[in-house]
């Protein structure tokens, strides 16, 4: 009998300190792709953009991964924005980054967004990490969500590791965020319509229709209608 | 007294297992070490919180009430008192349908699996099964100084 209290104690131990090493050495986001680099260098990229390249209007979106407006943007919506606008060749849509600098994973998200880029799907993982946006509530480490968000979404998972490992568009980041900074980006999401900032009271898909519509209006030719991807 | 015993033990890991994803619901330590699994997708969809509670909290608060009701009824005096495998038993369906419960959500609602909650989900089973076969052969009337 007091064998068995022996066993049950020097189990309990054994298990504790499992415990205890388990939180203590888990993985972890990588520190060069969480925050921001030592130097900032143009690598001549200028975002990501959904539809036809010779679309009449373009808006280009500032926004953070981690913030729940541009989250409830893109879910609520860009998808009415895409069937409506982008889809019928009325409006190109680039996405560019700002991190908020108070955002603990932020600029991580973006990172995770540029590595399935560098793959061809930044759009899905844009997607995963908007239409998910628990982790963004919790404050916890989302990188084993963000990998899981890579594997859901096709990644090469070594790659997208390596990548990550690297924060070797962290830079990028940083660039589009300063970028953002001299165009007087001060919130998230915030909009520029042909380079022109949106001032208005609500960004709704309904919004940018009556936008686009007035300048296609008063463009000379129609415009193609075959949406793209880059 | 051996099923007791292995339920008692059984009942340990599971506190620490439940213990572990507590802890990281709390935000303790870094991501959960789980591989391939999809133990955050898990851990941050809705379904891991109950009336506010992490669901991790639930097991850590069942294995620990077994574990107590196991070593309860391995006393002496209650290793003669078959009543105890009756509410082990109790404990362990609880645990049982709840786990059951949590598996469907998993497969069928999250889309992910967590193999933590795997592992647990085979601890409860391993103690369900031990506390029914507890009941089908009673313990012998031996002498508690033996």
């Amino acid at each position: 009998m007091n064998r068995f209290y022996v066993v049950v104690g020097v189990l309990a131990v054994v298990l504790a300190v499992a415990v205890f090493a388990l939180l203590k050495t888990g993985g972890g986001a990588s520190a060069a792709a969480v925050g921001p680099p030592p130097t900032v260098v143009d690598d001549g990229f200028r975002g990501y953009t959904i539809g036809d390249s010779s679309a009449k209007v373009e808006i280009t979106e500032y926004s953070d991964f981690e913030c729940p407006f541009c989250s409830r943007f893109a879910t609520i919506q860009m998808p009415t924005i895409k069937e409506q606008l982008i889809a019928t060749g009325k409006v190109r849509w680039r996405f560019r980054d700002f991190p908020i600098p108070g955002h603990a994973y932020g600029r991580f998200a973006a990172h995770a967004a540029q590595c399935a880029g560098e793959q061809g799907k930044f759009w899905e993982m844009h997607d995963q990490l908007f239409y998910h946006h628990q982790w963004a509530q919790t404050g916890k480490d989302p990188s084993s969500l963000f990998r899981q968000f890579a594997a859901d979404i096709g990644l090469d998972l070594p790659r997208y590791d390596e990548c990550m490992k690297s924060g070797r568009y962290a830079s990028r980041i940083e660039y589009s965020r300063q970028e953002g900074l001299n165009l007087l980006v001060d919130g998230t999401p915030t909009f520029y319509v042909n380079g022109k900032k949106f001032n208005g009271p609500s960004a709704t898909s309904d919004v940018f229709k009556a936008i686009a519509d007035s300048i296609i209006a008063r463009s000379p030719s129609p415009s193609p209608r075959t949406p793209a991807r880059r | 007294m051996r099923y007791r015993q292995a339920i008692a033990l059984l009942a340990l890991v599971g506190c620490f297992v439940a213990l572990y994803l507590w802890l990281h619901a709390l935000g303790v330590g870094g991501p959960l070490k789980c591989g391939a699994g999809g133990c955050d997708t898990v851990q941050t969809s809705r379904w891991a919180v109950l009336l506010g509670l992490p669901v991790a909290l639930y097991g850590v608060v069942g294995y620990f009430a077994i574990l107590v009701v196991a070593l309860a009824a391995l006393r002496p005096a209650a290793l003669v008192q078959p009543q105890w495998n009756l509410l082990l038993l109790g404990l362990a369906t609880a645990g049982v349908l709840f786990t059951a419960y949590l598996t469907y959500l998993e497969l069928f609602v999250i889309h992910a699996i967590c193999r933590w909650c795997v592992g647990s989900a085979v601890i409860i089973t391993l103690i369900w099964i031990v506390s029914l076969l507890s009941l089908r052969s009673p313990e012998p009337r031996t002498d508690p100084a033996a």
